[in-house]
């Protein structure tokens, strides 16, 4: 297993967190890092960023479900881009697509935020 | 404990694909199906009540099967594991990702309550299951077994949000530790069952707080409901019922 590192990189209102390695239950608490870092700058739109992910289990799952009930609590947009077909298809499973806004490309997602 | 095995499989062999409707496969005569087949599934997302977050946890201090081992005889033997009064009809094929398990579970007034889960990712060493609408949590639960110290330690993660205002309310009123007990005797016979002894622990996060109001309306789909509705509507079901 290969542990999780999140990136943060700011573009105005909006953070990009660039995840890379495996999204487990382990991941939570870098992903509540990721998450303090983008909102001690005040970002509005955190954006998840799976092109460098390699492997996502059901307890990461449950990972994504905190931060998005994280964001949800900050009144933050939670969105994500860089999935492939099959994690696609996973958020579509755990109905996650229902709360996450799921984009092709970064600059879709973040033209998209309000 | 992280449920991550510690070799990588296949994502594409170990998730389920999407569905739109949950179909189940044959069930048992005695079994009563009516709150599965058609249903959605239902996560913590889509739920009316507070979030948790629980883990139950129980140390094989005296055996050490493999972890591997552990989770092999949890997906042949899953239903043999819970306590008296509740049954879960496995899938014709072990538990595997896609396959629909069913559940009765005693009620008082004997009566049953209805319901079932989707497997909707399983790999060596976990496997998770998905409720449908209508099941009292709408949440995900995750069974794994991992070394810890040199022991193999069994795990059950929930992640719940009662299905509707009527569950949460069950829930407060003693829900929740008749559910900490459910887990706490199926960890204990798991270990039984590995030649293993130990007790079992168990933690409760509140994750979110606030309730999904906007889902109150998921009571239409109340398992408890429509289980109570049917065995009023088949009362020699609630004398002919199957022996634990």
């Amino acid at each position: 297993m290969t542990d999780t590192t999140i990136d943060v990189e700011f573009d105005g209102a909006s953070a990009m967190l660039r995840v890379r390695g495996d999204v487990t239950a382990a991941s939570d608490s870098a992903f509540g890092d990721a998450y303090t870092q983008a909102t001690a700058a005040d970002a509005r739109a955190l954006l998840l960023d799976f092109s460098d992910m390699e492997y996502m289990n059901s307890g990461g799952i449950g990972v994504l479900v905190t931060t998005l009930v994280r964001c949800q609590r900050g009144g933050q947009q939670l969105l994500a881009t860089g999935l492939d077909a099959h994690y696609r298809q996973i958020l579509t499973l755990t109905r996650l697509d229902e709360a996450i806004a799921v984009h092709d490309t970064e600059a879709a997602a973040l033209e998209s935020v309000a | 404990m992280d449920p991550t095995p510690r070799t990588k499989q296949d994502p594409r062999a170990t998730w389920a694909n999407p569905v739109d409707k949950l179909a189940m496969g044959e069930v048992p005569a005695e079994a009563i199906n009516i709150n599965v087949s058609g249903k959605r599934l239902s996560g913590p997302l889509q739920g009316f009540g507070q979030l948790w977050q629980k883990r139950y946890r129980i140390r094989f201090e005296d055996a050490n099967p493999t972890p591997a081992e552990v989770v092999s005889i949890w997906k042949r033997e899953f239903g043999s594991f819970w306590p008296k009064g509740q049954r879960f009809y496995a899938p014709l094929a072990e538990i595997a990702p896609g396959e629909v398990g069913l559940i009765n579970g005693d009620v008082p007034g004997r009566q049953v309550l209805s319901t079932g889960v989707m497997v909707i990712y399983a790999d060596d060493e976990s496997f998770t299951f998905m409720t449908p609408e209508g099941h009292i949590f709408a949440s995900w639960i995750t069974f794994a077994a991992a070394r810890e110290d040199d022991v193999t330690v069994a795990s059950v993660d929930v992640l719940l949000r009662a299905s509707d205002p009527l569950f949460e309310f069950i829930l407060m009123a003693g829900g929740h530790e008749r559910e900490d007990e459910h887990w706490k005797a199926t960890l204990r016979n798991l270990a039984a069952r590995n030649g293993a002894t130990g007790e079992p622990t168990a933690d409760r996060v509140c994750v979110d707080p606030k309730r999904q109001w906007r889902h109150a309306g998921n009571i239409r789909h109340n398992a408890a409901i429509r289980s109570g509705l049917w065995m009023m509507a088949h009362p020699q079901r609630m004398i002919r019922r199957p022996k634990d």
